[in-house]
C-alpha cells in the first residue's frame, strides 16, 4: 500500500513538472524573440542588459516606417487566403471524388500525391526559377506565389478532406442521389455541412502552412510579391548583427497566426481528432 | 405506378461476377420480396434498379421504360436504406422535404406532401426536430417517409428493419403491410428474414450466388419448393432432410416405406419433410422413428429434436408435448404431400 500510494505521490509531482519543463523549453524561443524585440541593436548584443535592459518601441517603429511592414503583411494575408481558397476549390471535388467513386487507382492517386512531399524543393529550384523568371514571366507576382503555395499544400489538403469524407455513410451521399441532388448540390448541401469541422481545420492548417511557408516564397519574389518570410529573410542577411530590429520582424510575422491558432484551438484540436459525424 | 422487367441483367465487378443473369416480372402493384443468404447478390440487385450500380449486361425496366442510363431520381423510383441515411444536419421535414425541393415542386405542393406522410406515419409531432433527437424506430419512419413524398412507382426497401428490435420490428412490418395496401404501389423489398419474406410478400424471389431459385407466391414456395435450397430457407424451423435408401417399388427412411412414382431415374435422393407436418403415430405406421434429444419450449408449442436409428438429426412440432419425456423413442407419419423428393445431387425437386 505504501508503496503504491508513495509512487503516485512521485508520479503527481513528476509528470506536471516534466510537462512544465518541457512546455518551457519549447517557449523559450519565442519568450527570448519578443523579449529580445524591445532592445536596441546595440542592447541585444551586450551581455550586461542580457536581462536588465530599457525597454523600447523603437525597432517596431522602425520596421513600419522604414521597412514597409504592412505591405509584406497584406501580401501574406492575400496569398495565404487566396491559395488556401484555392486549393480548397480543387481539393473538396478531389476528395469528394476519391471518397465517394473509388476507382482501382485512387489508392496510388492518394500515395502518389503525398509522394511529391518527398522530393526535396531544393532539387527544383532551379528550373522553377527559370521556367517563371524567363519562360513565363511570372517571377515575383502574387499569382505565381498563391500558385505555389496551393500546389505545395494541396497534397496536404487533399489527404485531410479525403479522411474526413470517408467518415460520412456512402448512404447518406446515395440518398442524395436518389433525392436528384446535382454533384455540386450534394458537395453544397450535404457534403460540407456534414464534413464542416473538418473542412474547417483543413482550411486552418493549410493557411498556417501557407504563412509559414519561407523556401519558395523567398525564391520566387524580390519585392512586389514578397511575403512576411521574406522580411526576415531580408533583415537577417545583410547585416546580421542587427537582432534587435530582427526580433521585432519576427515577432510581428509570427504574431497573427498564433493569435490566429491561439483563438481556433478547439477547431484545430478537434479538427485533428475528429472521426464523430455519425 | 409501373411494374418492373428485368432482362439478362448482370453485374460484375472488375473480373468476379456477383449477378449472373436475372430475369424478372413484377407486375404492378406487387409486393415482391428478394430473400436469401448473405452475400447472394440481393443488395446489388435492389441497387441496379434504382440506379446506384451500373447494370453490366442486360435491361432493367420500370414500365415500358428501359431505365439502364436514366439517372436514379429519373427512375421513378424511391429507397429506404438500412441504416435510414437520413441527412443528420436537416431537420424531419427538410429530410423529407429535399427530393422534392430538387425537382422544383412547388411550396405548397411539398407541404400538403410532408404534412400527409408524416400524418400517415404518425411523426407530425417531430417534423422540427433533426434526426439525432429520434429514436431508431422514429428515423426509420422518416426514412419511409422521405420514399412516400416523392409519390414513385416503385418503392425499394433494403432490409429496413433490421437495425429494430425485436418488437418494434414486428410492429414496423405490419405498418408496411398497412402502407402496401393504402398505396398499392409496387414494393421491392430486401431481407434475409424469411418470416418478414412469408407475412409482406405478394411474391418472393430466392436468390443464391446472383440467380433465382424460385420465384413465387409464399405458400407456393412453402408447398412446392422447386429445390432443396428453396425447401430449406423457407420456413420456420427448416425443412428436415433424410437420406432415403431405394426400396421396390419406393424409398425408405428407417420405417415404412414410402411409395413414389418418381418423373426420373436418378441415383439417390433425400426425403424432405417439415417439422409442423410430422404426426405422431404408431410404429406400425411410422414412416419415421426417433429418440427425443432435446426440447426447446416456446410457449404456445414445443419443438422436439430427435435423432433417427442411423443418427440423422431432426425436428418436430408438437402443441404440447404430454408425458413425453427426454429418450423416448416417437414414431411419425406424415400425408403424402406433405412429403418432398429431392435429387440428392442437383437438389431439384422430384415429383
Ligand atoms: N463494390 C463491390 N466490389 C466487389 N464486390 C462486391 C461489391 N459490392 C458487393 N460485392 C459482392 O457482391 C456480392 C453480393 O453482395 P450484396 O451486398 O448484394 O449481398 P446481399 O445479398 O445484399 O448480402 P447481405 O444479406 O449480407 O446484405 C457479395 O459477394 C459481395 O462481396
Ligand atoms: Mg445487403
Amino acid at each position: 500500500m505504501a508503496v503504491v500510494a508513495q509512487s503516485s505521490r512521485f508520479s503527481k509531482l513528476f509528470w506536471p513538472v516534466l510537462a512544465w519543463t518541457v512546455a518551457l523549453v519549447f517557449f523559450f524561443p519565442i519568450f527570448w524573440l519578443i523579449f529580445t524585440s524591445f532592445k536596441t541593436d546595440a542592447d541585444a548584443v551586450k551581455p550586461d542588459h542580457l536581462i536588465f535592459f530599457k525597454p523600447t518601441l523603437e525597432n517596431y517603429i522602425n520596421m513600419t516606417e522604414n521597412y514597409d511592414y504592412w505591405r509584406f503583411a497584406i501580401n501574406s494575408v492575400i496569398t495565404s487566403t487566396f491559395a488556401t481558397v484555392l486549393a480548397l476549390v480543387v481539393g473538396v471535388p478531389a476528395a469528394y471524388a476519391m471518397a465517394f467513386n473509388p476507382t482501382r487507382h485512387t489508392k496510388d492517386v492518394l500515395l502518389w500525391m503525398l509522394s511529391t512531399k518527398m522530393l526535396p524543393a531544393a532539387a527544383v529550384l532551379y528550373p522553377m526559377t527559370f521556367l517563371t523568371k524567363n519562360f513565363l514571366d511570372i517571377y515575383d507576382t502574387h499569382f505565381l506565389v498563391i500558385l505555389v503555395l496551393c500546389l505545395i499544400n494541396l497534397p496536404i489538403v487533399i489527404w485531410m478532406l479525403f479522411t474526413y469524407f470517408k467518415e460520412i455513410p456512402k448512404e447518406i451521399i446515395e440518398a442524395g442521389k436518389m433525392d436528384g441532388v446535382s454533384t455540386w448540390g450534394e458537395i453544397k448541401d450535404i457534403l460540407i455541412p456534414l464534413a464542416w469541422g473538418g473542412v474547417a481545420s483543413t482550411a486552418l492548417l493549410c493557411f498556417i502552412f501557407c504563412w509559414n511557408e519561407a523556401y519558395w516564397t523567398v525564391r520566387l519574389t524580390t519585392t512586389e510579391a514578397s511575403t512576411l518570410s521574406k522580411l526576415i529573410e531580408g533583415n537577417r542577411a545583410p547585416e546580421g548583427l542587427f537582432f534587435g530590429r530582427l526580433s521585432a520582424v519576427s515577432t510581428a510575422a509570427v504574431a497573427p497566426i498564433i493569435v490566429l491558432g491561439w483563438f481556433c484551438q478547439k477547431q484545430l484540436v478537434q479538427g485533428l481528432t475528429f472521426g464523430a459525424v455519425k | 405506378m409501373a411494374g418492373l422487367t428485368i432482362r439478362d441483367a448482370r453485374k460484375a465487378y472488375g473480373e468476379t461476377q456477383v449477378i449472373h443473369g436475372i430475369d424478372l416480372d413484377i407486375a404492378d402493384g406487387d409486393f415482391v420480396v428478394f430473400v436469401g443468404p448473405s452475400g447472394c447478390g440481393k443488395s446489388t440487385l435492389l441497387r441496379m434498379i434504382a440506379g446506384l450500380e451500373e447494370v453490366t449486361s442486360g435491361d432493367i425496366s420500370i414500365g415500358d421504360r428501359v431505365v439502364n442510363d436514366v439517372a436514379p431520381a429519373d427512375r421513378g423510383v424511391a429507397m429506404v436504406f438500412q441504416t435510414y441515411a437520413l441527412y443528420p444536419h436537416m431537420t424531419v421535414y427538410k429530410n423529407m422535404a429535399f427530393g422534392l425541393i430538387q425537382a422544383k415542386t412547388p411550396k405548397d405542393e411539398i407541404d400538403r406532401r410532408v404534412r400527409e406522410a408524416a400524418k400517415i406515419l404518425d411523426i407530425e409531432n417531430y417534423l422540427e426536430r433533426t434526426p439525432r433527437a429520434l429514436s431508431g424506430g422514429q428515423r426509420q419512419r422518416v426514412a419511409i417517409g422521405r420514399a412516400i413524398v416523392r409519390e414513385p412507382d416503385v418503392f425499394l426497401f433494403d432490409e429496413p428493419l433490421s437495425n429494430l428490435d425485436a418488437a418494434l420490428r414486428g410492429q414496423t412490418r405490419l405498418e408496411i403491410a398497412r402502407l402496401h395496401q393504402r398505396l398499392k404501389t409496387t414494393i421491392v423489398y430486401v431481407t434475409h428474414d424469411q418470416v418478414e419474406a412469408m407475412t409482406l410478400a405478394d411474391k418472393i424471389v430466392v436468390l443464391r450466388d446472383g440467380l433465382i431459385e424460385q420465384y413465387g407466391a409464399p405458400m407456393e414456395l412453402y408447398e412446392n419448393p422447386a429445390n432443396k435450397f428453396v425447401a430449406e430457407f423457407i420456413g420456420s424451423p427448416s425443412m428436415n432432410f433424410f437420406e432415403a435408401s431405394q426400396e421396390k417399388g419406393g424409398f425408405s427412411i428407417g420405417g415404412k416405406k414410402v411409395s413414389v412414382k418418381l418423373s426420373q431415374e436418378v441415383n439417390a435422393i433425400d426425403i424432405g419433410i417439415r417439422p409442423e407436418h410430422l404426426k405422431q403415430t404408431t410404429k406400425q405406421k411410422a414412416v419415421l422413428s426417433g429418440t427425443l434429444d432435446v426440447v426447446e419450449q416456446l410457449g404456445d408449442h414445443v419443438l422436439a429434436h430427435l435423432v433417427t436409428g442411423q443418427g440423422n438429426e431432426f425436428i418436430a412440432k408438437f402443441e404440447t408435448l404430454g408425458d413425453i419425456k427426454l429418450g423416448d423413442t416417437l414414431h411419425f407419419d406424415a400425408t403424402k404431400e406433405n412429403i418432398h423428393f429431392f435429387d440428392k445431387t442437383s437438389g431439384a425437386r422430384l415429383v
